[in-house]
């Protein structure tokens, strides 16, 4: 059953990735686009990720996704364009980078790696079912979030601030007598 | 006596099919009859009788409804998007219906084949899958309104979007509250532990009780909220090229947040299924069986399961979402529109800062108690009602000094004022 279902959210995921660079409009595209997210949602759903799930959804295809399609809105750009895809040097070179990548992660996920702590697929399960009974599923997160790793995590709340502080300064007309 | 017996997968698949077949039947029945509630409380607000004539009372006046709009001609516009205008109204209604399967709706029921939850899912996520579903919801209102082509409609779309992403923030920090009092984001132990405090979260939480509703009445487009419809404005907005049975999907949709929003708002503020003053409801799944609570060593107190309780319990919870459904309502036929700029106002210099910081002090005063070993109970929820009860009262008094939202004459006085002309006649600050 999980087998079936993990073959279909990821035809979902696959399809709706390649419907993103191939869809003629870009409303279509961004629809693809939440349907690859909300596919890799179940997904993690799959592998017991629930709370990524949660917060894939909420975020990506509940929020971000949503703030493209009203700026694709406001500019009016919903209309039907012909497609950015050219079969160029370009296309090969990004294929041939395509194709290494793929290759690395075949290499990565079935090569013989005991050490690793995918080496007991099924102990490491088990570990994590005891810490979602225990914490709850958001806490299995949250815990190691806020204490070990949380100089990581406030410095990239910090990258987003001054992303957003450059943002905000592109945005601003560069003459403010300009401006108006 | 308090063991829990499983059930088996056989009768687990059965029993979800039945739970799911249920509680989807008697959604739409309620939205069917929330229709016809409208209508017949609108008419009771503004001295009328409202649609009697179909059945006693008007009882029937939903099925007439329902069968007249689905043999109307349905209208296509010439110059719409037609593959999203189709889509529009089946991505509003997706989210609205599913949204509800993680509230728990009554006790466990003990049945011969094992005791069963009276939720049809308790996803370990609980609220963050209402949350996360329902945000999805604005898909479909915006690209309804896009694809009509119609500027009215695509007005009435973005403003929705722009609405919805806005008071998503202040929803989602109000139920951040109530996420730290539980300490967990499922429902069923949302229930649970306010049967623990011994008092409903709507008193030590009262504030995020404040702006959850009106987060709740803005996330449902409903008034005084109802910016992306505005008649006056525009039409009915994002809905205003749709006919026949795709309008009604859109009114059901609504008519769905509305039944969920108000599920939500007894659960997490009030009790859910609990019964008020009595703990031989209370029941949680702990370890291996159905316990009541602790005992004075801790050891937990096994609870036992009966049909009786379950009944008590729907009942419980019916009348609380019952009496949400009806606020619902009564607010919408009391107040009057919003305007836009009041509206995103509210949202992001209100209540997004109100709830941050109301999230910040019922954290402090959660670290003091747990600080000075309170036990969790009803000295805990007492401290915390004492403040939360200053802060809201605080934050009322804020909101009505005349600005946020001020009488249009009020306004005008105060800019007189400053100008140095007289107030004008019938200004009641003056008068009085």
């Amino acid at each position: 059953m999980t087998e079936i279902l993990f073959v279909l959210f990821a035809v979902v995921a696959t399809g709706g990735a390649i419907g993103v660079v191939t869809g003629r409009s870009p409303v279509a595209s961004l629809l693809f686009m939440v349907a690859t997210l909300a596919s890799l949602a179940g997904i993690f759903v799959l592998f017991e990720a629930h709370f990524l799930a949660a917060i894939q959804v909420l975020v990506y295809a509940g929020a971000i996704m949503v703030l493209f399609l009203f700026v694709i809105m406001l500019l009016n750009l919903g209309h039907d364009y012909r497609a950015d895809l050219k079969f160029g040097a370009w296309f090969l070179l990004s294929l041939v980078v395509v194709g290494l990548t793929a290759g690395v992660l075949v290499q990565g996920l079935t090569g013989t790696d005991e050490a690793g702590p995918r080496g007991d697929g099924a102990a490491v399960a088990a570990a994590l079912d005891a810490a979602v009974a225990e914490k709850g599923a958001v806490g299995v997160i949250a815990d190691p979030l806020f204490t070990d790793y949380v100089v990581a995590f406030e410095l990239m709340g910090l990258l987003l601030l001054v992303a957003i502080v450059a943002a905000v300064v592109l945005a601003k007309p560069r003459n403010p007598e300009a401006g108006e | 006596m308090g063991e829990m017996q499983e059930l088996s997968t056989f009768w687990f698949v059965t029993v979800a099919a039945v739970k799911v077949v249920a509680v989807f039947t008697v959604v739409m029945g309620v939205v069917a009859y929330m229709t016809l509630a409208e209508r017949r409380v609108s008419a009771f607000i503004q001295d009328r009788l409202g649609p009697n004539r179909v059945g006693p009372f008007g009882l029937l006046q939903p099925i007439a409804d329902g069968i007249k709009n689905i043999i109307k001609e349905e209208t296509m516009p010439g110059t719409a998007a037609k593959f999203y205008f189709v889509l529009g109204p089946a991505l509003a209604i997706m989210p609205a219906v599913v949204t509800i399967a993680v509230i728990p709706f009554a006790a466990p029921l003990p049945t011969p084949v094992g005791t069963v939850d009276m939720v049809v899912a308790d996803v370990p996520i609980g609220i963050l899958y209402i949350l996360a579903l329902s945000s999805l919801a604005v898909y479909g209102i915006v690209l309804s309104g896009w694809a009509s082509n119609n500027k009215y409609a695509f007005l009435g779309g973005l403003r929705a979007s722009a609405q919805m992403i806005s008071y998503e923030v202040a929803l989602g920090l109000s139920v951040i509250a109530v996420l730290l009092l539980v300490g967990n984001v499922t429902l069923t132990e949302t229930v649970w532990k306010q049967q623990q405090l011994g008092m409903w979260f709507v008193f030590p939480l009262s504030l995020a009780f404040v702006f959850f509703l009106i987060s709740a009445l803005a996330e449902t487009n409903r008034l005084p909220f109802d910016m992306p419809e505005a008649e006056s404005e525009l039409i009915t907005g994002y809905h205003t090229e749709y006919s026949a049975m795709k309008f009604s999907m859109f009114f059901i949709a609504e008519y769905a947040h509305v039944v969920t929003a108000s599920a939500l708002l007894a659960t997490l503020f009030f009790g859910g299924w609990d019964i008020p003053f009595w703990t031989g409801d209370d029941m949680f799944r702990h370890e291996s069986g159905w316990i009541r609570g602790f005992d004075e060593a801790g050891a937990p107190i096994p609870a036992t399961p009966s049909v009786l309780i379950t009944l008590l319990t729907l009942g419980a919870f019916c009348a609380k979402t019952g009496f949400f459904l009806l606020l619902y309502i009564w607010i919408r036929w009391t107040l009057p529109r919003f305007r836009y700029d009041q509206v995103m106002h509210l949202g992001w210099k209100v209540l997004l800062p109100g709830a941050l910081g109301y999230v910040m002090l019922v954290a402090g005063t959660m670290l003091v108690l747990d600080q000075l070993e309170v036990p969790f109970g009803p000295v805990y929820g007492g401290v915390l009602t004492a403040v939360s009860g200053v802060t809201t009262l605080a934050f009322l008094l804020f909101v009505d000094r005349d600005r946020v939202i001020a009488g249009a004459h009020r306004k005008r006085n105060l800019a007189r004022r400053r100008a140095g002309l007289p107030a004008e006649a019938g200004d009641p600050a003056v008068s009085s």
